[in-house]
């Protein structure tokens, strides 16, 4: 899978560090937790940059190597920061054939951003995700936490309006 | 504390006594479909309403639960209310609203709200009469064994799993039951797996148990990766339990002492749902140590994917639980010499899980007694797509895809004609109109060029391009394909870039037969199940539609519209107005017209991004 990488500076905060600490010392002993510890990293830090991954690395005590190469492996590990409002269309089938990718273009066209970009102003991110469990709403997007369903494409300009206006 | 058989018995009258209304001081129970499609359509605003209208009126004997997903996600959210010696009513489509009137007539004053009820939003009774779900077009030819507890106990208390006979099938199979005599009774049962393979899982659990070592696990597969379906996490958000019974049972049978539930990240209720359920199990002693005073003990253990469908191979899957990239390894050895951490290994689906219970607790004739002669039991299928009901159906094996369409599923909406279903996701093929009577099992599915798959069954009507749908499954098989092995890395890639070139327009008919070549050419030379059946989708459109995939080579035409590569916008002249809607919101001035005349699209200007279509309020413009 092709990953966008955040160029951004990373900086971590105190808190974070704690947090992150915790977790390597309640894993650290078991090798094949290693996925565990990087999702538990990514909901402290809200992505993975390569800092981290070294921080990783460093405490499982496995080569940084490996920690990459599982962070490319799978969709959910993010190397690039999410906007404030991260949005996400699905793109299951049950969405895709009640005209999912309609409601994608009409974002992408609106916000200027594929999925797996983030807007300059950081305030949206956008994603296509695969069936959220929610296909008897159909097509279905979900922002932050909200799911929003039985869309139309005139409906997303409204939508997102009220994102920008908070 | 670890229960005895006795006190497990006890627990069960005492906590049916407490769900059942009229007795123990309660006087009705009303649930409230909480899984994630109730949530998602406002079932927390509810459950809220109902809360508050309740203290309100200063009712204390009725009981607020919440429960997993009654299977009708069309109608969430969805409340039930059981009364004594009174079917139950279900209400559909509720809000906050709705709910406050709801109580206010129904449970204060015994006063049902016919008009909220299923029977008159599917407009099946007649006004002012109630319906009972059961006898719903939507119902009546459902048959519930996996998901006989979904939507009726809440999932977070084990004590309502109990009082339904929960963990009686361990009790049995750990006092009365030989390891040997669990698996025969799988073997007669004829239980095959229900994660898309169909393999016999008393045969595969007989494979493990053969196989002596100083640790076995047993693994659920719980990485439902169909995009498009859902039943795994409905049994899991509704029923966890159900899961881990028959997990323990599986390493009784198999001599296994852990087990590891592999789990979709996305599912974050089925997550916290299994979580509550290994501790509340662990905290009765029903994992653990000496279950029941047998010797036998199990632990259990949860790992998170994170989003790559070949993790739902078996051996890529293992491979994931031990923390590296999920690629998968060619077999043999098969998981029940070499599985998990290099140990035999048995590997099941959520759903095959879910109706081991039932079998062991009813006996295999029992189980045995519905489907046909080579798939027993039912089957649990997501209808979704272009379909009036949308939501989760368990139906006997054998049932036809007319049944599950026309009755269960009430129809295409819209008057659309129905064009094909589509079966076993990404993996899978698709059933054209002509197959529609065909009942269904894993054997007739394969036959007819499709597969029984995880589940998913999306339905398609005349509106829906099947070449575009091909190309969406490539889209997807190329995006997941793991890298390992080049047929499948490269060669999935080439097809796109035929597929493309078809809904491009920009194909000769030599590359139909190109495509086919390279289908077979994958699937005989990948490593593993992703990319042996990545050609299916295209391979069984082909098959069946050949004519929309030559309409889009030779005619340079799209059937149903999709493809915007092949389509052009055009003015209907007699609806038009002239208002200038359009031409106004043209972004690239390729209308013209004046003021109360019929407008013309110039299709060579025309960059077809339908703002025009989206403007017209008289329907004025048509793609074709
Ligand atoms: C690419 C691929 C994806 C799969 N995805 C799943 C899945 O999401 N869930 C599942 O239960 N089985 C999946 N399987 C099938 C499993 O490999 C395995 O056969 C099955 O889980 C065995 O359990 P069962 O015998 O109970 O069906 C997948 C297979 C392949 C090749
Ligand atoms: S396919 Fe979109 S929610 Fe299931």
């Amino acid at each position: 899978m092709l990953k966008k990488v955040s160029k951004l500076p990373f900086q971590g905060t105190e808190c974070q560090a704690q947090a992150f600490a915790d977790v390597i010392a309640q894993y650290k002993s078991d090798p094949s937790q290693l996925m565990t510890v990087m999702q538990k990293a990514q909901q402290i830090y809200g992505y993975l940059p390569f800092e981290v991954q070294a921080m990783i690395a460093d405490g499982m005590d496995v080569p940084l190597e490996k920690v990459y190469g599982v962070s490319t492996f799978y969709a959910q590990f993010a190397l690039s920061p999410a906007g404030k409002h991260s949005i996400s269309v699905c793109l299951g089938t049950a969405c895709y054939v009640k005209g999912a990718q309609a409601i994608l273009d009409r974002i992408t066209e609106l916000l200027g951003i594929g999925p797996g970009e983030c807007t300059e102003d950081g305030l949206f991110s956008l994603d296509a995700c695969r069936c959220i469990g929610a296909c008897g709403l159909a097509p279905v997007m979900m922002i932050g936490e909200k799911v929003y369903g039985n869309l139309v494409p005139e409906q997303v300009e409204g939508i997102l309006a009220a994102y920008r206006d908070q | 504390m670890a229960l005895t058989t006795v006190q497990l018995d006890d627990l069960r009258t005492h906590a049916l006594a407490q769900m059942t209304p009229g007795r123990s001081g309660l006087a009705m129970r009303i649930v409230v479909g909480y899984a994630t499609c109730g949530i998602a359509a406002g079932a927390k605003a509810v459950i809220e309403s109902l809360r508050k209208e309740l203290a309100v009126l200063g009712i204390d004997d009725v009981a607020v639960e919440e429960t997993g997903c009654i299977g009708m996600c069309q109608y969430e959210p969805l409340v039930e209310v059981f009364a004594p010696d009174q079917p139950k009513i279900t209400y559909v489509q509720m809000n906050a609203e709705k709910t406050a009137r709801m109580v206010h007539s129904h449970v204060a004053n015994g006063k049902v709200v016919a008009e909220y009820t299923i029977g008159a939003a599917t407009g099946e009774a007649a006004q002012g009469e109630v319906l009972p779900l059961d006898s719903t077009a939507f119902y009546k030819k459902q048959q519930r064994v996996a998901l006989r507890n979904c939507g009726v106990i809440d999932p977070e208390r084990i004590e309502q799993y109990i009082a339904r006979d929960g963990y009686q099938a361990l009790k049995k199979a750990l006092t009365e039951l030989q390891p040997a005599d669990v698996i025969q009774i799988l073997k007669d049962s004829g239980l095959r797996g229900r994660g898309g393979g169909g393999f016999p899982t008393g045969l595969k659990w007989s494979f493990t148990a053969a196989n002596a070592a100083d640790q076995k696990y047993v693994v659920c597969n719980a990485d439902e990766g169909d995009p498009g379906a859902f039943m795994d996490r409905s049994v899991l958000e509704g029923d966890p339990h159900a899961v881990v019974e028959a997990m323990t049972i599986c390493g009784y049978a198999t001599g296994a002492s852990e087990g590891y539930v592999y789990v979709r990240a996305e599912y974050p209720i089925a997550v916290k749902h299994l979580e509550t359920a290994i501790e509340q199990a662990t905290a009765l002693g029903l994992l653990g140590d000496d279950i029941f005073g047998s010797g036998f003990g199990f632990r259990l253990h949860i790992r998170l994917g994170a989003g790559a469908f070949v993790c739902g191979e078996e051996t890529a899957l293992m491979t994931s639980i031990e923390g590296k990239r999920g690629e998968p390894r060619p077999r043999p050895p098969y998981p029940a010499v070499k599985g998990l951490f290099g140990k035999p290994t048995t590997e099941n689906n959520v759903e095959t899980f879910a109706n081991i219970p039932q079998i062991i607790l009813h006996g295999a004739r029992n189980f045995a007694a519905t489907g046909t002669e080579k798939s027993k039991g039912t089957k649990v299928f997501a209808l979704g797509g272009k379909i009036t009901n949308t939501g989760l159906v368990e139906i006997p094996m054998g049932t036809t895809l007319r049944e599950i369409i026309e009755d269960i599923g009430g129809g295409i909406p819209g008057g659309k004609k129905f064009k094909a279903a589509q079966t076993g996701g990404p993996s899978g093929g698709c059933i054209p109109e002509s197959m529609i009577d065909t009942p269904i099992d894993y054997d007739n599915l394969t036959a007819i060029g499709s597969m029984m798959g995880s589940g998913g069954l999306i339905v398609m009507d005349e509106d829906n391009c099947m070449v575009d749908i091909a190309r969406f499954f490539l889209d997807f098989t190329v995006d997941e394909s793991c890298g390992k092995c080049s047929p499948c890395r490269i060669g999935t890639k080439r097809m796109m870039e035929i597929l493309d070139k078809i809904t491009a327009g920009k194909a000769v008919m030599e590359d139909l037969d190109k495509l086919e070549e390279l289908a077979y050419h994958i699937k005989e030379n990948s490593l593993c199940g992703l990319g042996q059946s990545a050609p299916n989708p295209v391979l069984a459109t082909l098959r069946a539609f050949r004519d929309e995939y030559v309409a889009h080579v030779r005619d340079k035409r799209c059937p149903a519209g999709v493809c915007k590569a092949l389509l052009n916008y055009y003015v209907i002249a007699d609806k038009c107005r002239g208002c200038t809607a359009c031409a106004r919101a043209c972004p690239v001035g390729a209308i013209r017209g004046k003021v109360k005349e019929v407008h013309d699209i110039d299709t060579d200007k025309c960059i077809k991004c339908g703002a025009c279509m989206a403007t017209c309020r008289f329907g004025a413009i048509e793609k074709r």
